[in-house]
This record gives structure tokens, sequence and C-alpha cells, in this order.
């Protein structure tokens, strides 16, 4: 089980501390999944940055009884001198796995070809969100972290997206974060909206897109993070 | 990863990580191409054969006997011990920030990783540099080799312990890397690589003794020159400067850890 036990979040600002996260409380067991709602700049990467253990919790703590993802999200967790496969070998090496069964399916994957031997810096975006999915799904974890980042790329990346994540790894517990609701509504058994720092849990992902949609209309759009 | 994982458990994690970090180092700090890792005792060669040129041409033979080759390979070696690791870690934290959203990849991995690098660098170049010279004959063999080591191990560990201090504090501020350039310049005139304590007068050489890096090189010389030389050093004052660096770099790696944000 993975559980958040009253996690907040404070950043030094020019204008003082800020608090991003503010009391979030929550758990979720293997094999089940959260979608949480949350507008621009309400703090939803923040929120997947502390479970994922990136970053600490200003107060709180999370505790983490099956192995959790870093962020799926495009960019970040590589090197940019690296290649995609020094990449590779990197994330293999730190989770303790053999990169070399997964070359073919990374190289497979990403569609990089010769780029899959140059380095990062030289990759378009969308090459970049390919290199990233295909990482973490080169790693078998219990829970996987998804940013909305991760929808990017074309129809076809989509696709294959859905197929690794929700299809092959249906029985994996999942965390995904998106100011989307139809995509929390596509894919999630339950949902929560992070509204002013608060996490607010919702009895259906109805109820939740209700209530967020209800927020949109009602607040002008908050500031970018 | 379970919030009680074992010792051994750990160990394993941190062998993990040092490991894929410094083959992730080793990629970049040498490239895959051109002379790579060969640089590494190409650069301080070309240094140690100016200064002899230099030296040499202009008939400045600092009143001594000394193997002026010896003694600009035991100088130079010595400022790479701790200008390198230094200048290094203080930009690695922000250059492998996204490696940190690996949750197991901490800020003083990636500072160690650096460390290691640049310090086992430094030593392959020293020992490369050493036994080329010595076997074509122009410098001789070191006179008490235990002593030798007993002073790079100093070096080693007082560069190790001020980059873990600088390299944790860059990440609080770009001003200390800013700050630490400047300063690197200013030191390396007096970090003794370029002249003996004793070729200065008395009250002056207390004073340079302070710098940590003096009392180790002058120990490295003793140990290369034996009955050459008069040196003057203090381990033990060296010993509690590293000392308290290193307590001082572990501290603020662990705050840096915490107050990271990516």
């Amino acid at each position: 089980m993975l559980s958040l036990h009253h996690v907040s979040k404070r950043y030094h600002t020019r204008q003082g501390m800020r608090a991003v996260l503010d009391d979030v409380s929550f758990s979720l067991e293997r094999g089940r999944n959260l979608g949480i709602l949350g507008r621009n700049g309400a703090g939803k990467s923040t929120l997947i940055r502390l479970i994922s253990g990136a970053e600490r919790p200003t107060a709180g703590y999370v505790h983490r009884g099956m192995s959790v993802s870093w962020p799926l999200a495009f960019g970040g967790a590589f090197q940019a001198h690296l290649t995609g496969l020094d990449n590779l070998k990197f994330v293999c090496r730190v989770y303790g796995v053999d990169y070399r069964p997964l070359v073919p399916f990374v190289e497979d994957f990403t569609e990089l070809g010769a780029y899959f031997r140059e380095p990062v810096l030289h990759y378009s975006n969308g090459m970049m969100t390919r290199l990233a999915f295909a990482l973490s799904m080169a790693i078998e974890f219990d829970c996987f972290l998804i940013d909305e980042a991760m929808v990017v790329g074309d129809v076809r990346f989509h696709e294959r997206c859905h197929v690794e994540l929700f299809q092959k790894r249906k029985d994996r517990a999942f965390i995904l974060v998106t100011h989307d609701a139809a995509v929390i509504r596509m894919y999630c058994e339950n949902a929560a909206v992070l509204h002013q720092g608060h996490l607010l849990p919702f009895p259906t992902v109805d109820a939740a897109y209700d209530f967020y949609l209800q927020s949109i209309a009602a607040q002008p759009q908050a500031q970018e993070a | 990863m379970h919030a009680a994982a074992s010792l051994s458990q750990c160990l394993q994690v941190q062998r993990r990580v040092l490991h894929a970090l410094l083959m992730r180092q080793i990629i970049t700090r040498f490239g895959r191409e051109n002379l790579g890792v060969l640089w590494l005792v190409a650069e301080p060669m070309l240094f140690t054969l100016g200064v002899t040129t230099l030296w040499s041409a202009t008939g400045m033979n600092h009143g001594s006997s000394l193997p002026i080759v010896a003694f600009a390979v035991t100088g130079y070696s010595s400022v790479l011990l701790w200008r390198n690791a230094v200048s290094r870690a203080g930009a690695a934290v922000e250059s492998n920030k996204s490696l940190l959203y690996h949750r197991n990849v901490q800020v003083i991995d990636v500072i160690a990783s650096t460390i290691v690098i640049e310090i086992g660098g430094a030593t392959c170049s020293f020992m490369a540099l050493s036994a080329l010279f010595i076997f074509i004959g122009w410098m001789p063999v070191p006179a008490d080799l235990l002593l030798v080591a007993a002073g790079w191990i100093m070096l080693a560990w007082f560069g190790s312990a001020l980059a873990l201090l600088i390299g944790a504090s860059a990440s609080f501020s770009p001003l200390v890397e800013r700050l630490w350039h400047p300063l690197a310049y200013l030191v390396f005139p007096l970090s003794g690589a370029a002249f003996m304590v004793d070729w200065l007068p008395a009250r002056y050489q207390s004073i340079v003794l302070l710098l940590p890096m003096v009392d180790g090189v002058e120990l490295l010389r003793q140990g290369y020159f034996g009955g050459l030389v008069h040196t003057h050093y203090d381990v033990g004052y060296m010993a509690l400067v590293s000392l308290a660096l290193s307590l001082g770099g572990l501290y603020m790696a662990r705050e840096a850890g915490r107050r990271l944000e990516m």
C-alpha cells in the first residue's frame, strides 16, 4: 500500500513561504488507481514528485509499501549529454536490472532509429517523450506515477502508451494527475480534486468531475506554478 | 522500496547508484571520442613540460639543487587533487539535477561520484606521469614511498571534503560557485605548488602553512625528495581542517537533499 500522511509542501519564494500542498492524506492499495484533477499551478506535479520521493515534504510523510515509479513525465529523469542507450543503462543500473534484454523493446517502442545512440540533447520533444515513456516501462513497478505531460505526442504514441500501461500493465496501481477531466474519466476508478492546496476526495469519478468543472467556472485561472 | 530497508539492502542500493553515476560521469567527463581518458595524463604532462622548459630556459633553478621535473610534477599534481574535484563538484548537482528524479539518487551520491572520478583521475595521472618521467630518467625515484602516499591521501581527503562542502553549498546559491573560481586562482600561487615553505622568510612560513594544501604538498615532497629538502608541515592541523570540512560537507549535503526543488 502507498499512503500519504498529512503531507504539506511549502516553497521559498520572493514573497516569502508559499504553501503548495496543505495536509494531504490518502492511500492507494496495490492494483488500484486514482486520478487527481487540478488546474495549472494547483500543485499536481509537486504532489507527484513528493509521492515519488524525488522531493521531500515540508511536513508529514509518505509511506511506500510497494515499488513506486519516478514521475512519468516527458523531459525529466534523463541526462541530456548521454545517448538514449546510455540513459537506459543508467536507469537499469540504478534500479538493479540488466539492460541488455530491454534494448529491443526500447528501440522498438521509441522508434528512434540511429538516434537511440545519439545524445538526448539532439532529440525533438516527441522523441524525448517516447524515450521517457519507454524507460519507465522498462523497469517494472507496482505503482506508476503519471503526469499529464505524458499526454503530449501524436495519436499513434497515445495508442501505444495506452496499450503498454493500461492493457499490458492493468494489474498495476497508478496515480494519474491531469487538468483534463476527460482523461480521468477514461482511465480512473477513483478521482480526487486538488483544490487550493487540499486534496478533496469524491465518492465517484463523476462527482469529482462535476466539482472540478464548477470550480473552473467559478474562479479565474490560477497562476502558473 | 519499503520503509524499513535493512542495512545490507541500503548498501546494495548505494552501490548500484554509485556505479550508475560513475559510468555516467566517465562518459561525459572523458567522452567517447578523441583522446578521452588520455587527457587525464596529457593535460598535466603538457603543463609540466611547459614549466620545465620555462624554468630551464630562464635559468631559474630556485637557488636549489631540486630536480625541476619532479618539483613541477609533485606541485601541479597536488593542485589537480584539490582544485579539479572542487570545481567539478560545484557544478555537479546542477548538471545532474534531472537524475535526482530517481528517488535513490541523492545529492550526496552525485557529488561523491564526481569526487571519486576527479580524485581517481588525478591519482592515475600522477602515477602515470611519475612512472613515465622516472622511466626516461627525468625524475628520481621517490625517497620514501609511504610518505608520498601519506601526503597524497591527506591532499585527497582535504580535496574531497572541500569538494563535498562546495558542491552541496552550490545547490543553495550559485554565488558559491562564482566565488570559488576566483578564489581558486588566488590560492593557486599560495598553494605550495611552485615554492617550498623553507624558501620563505620565517614569519611568512607559519601564515602560509595555514592553507592545508601547503602542508599536504610539503609532506608529499618530504616523501619524494627525502633528505634533499627541508620541509615544514603539520599533519594534525591538516587532518583537523579536513575533518571539519567533511562534517560541514555532510551536513550541507543532507540539507541540500532535503531542500531540493526540481
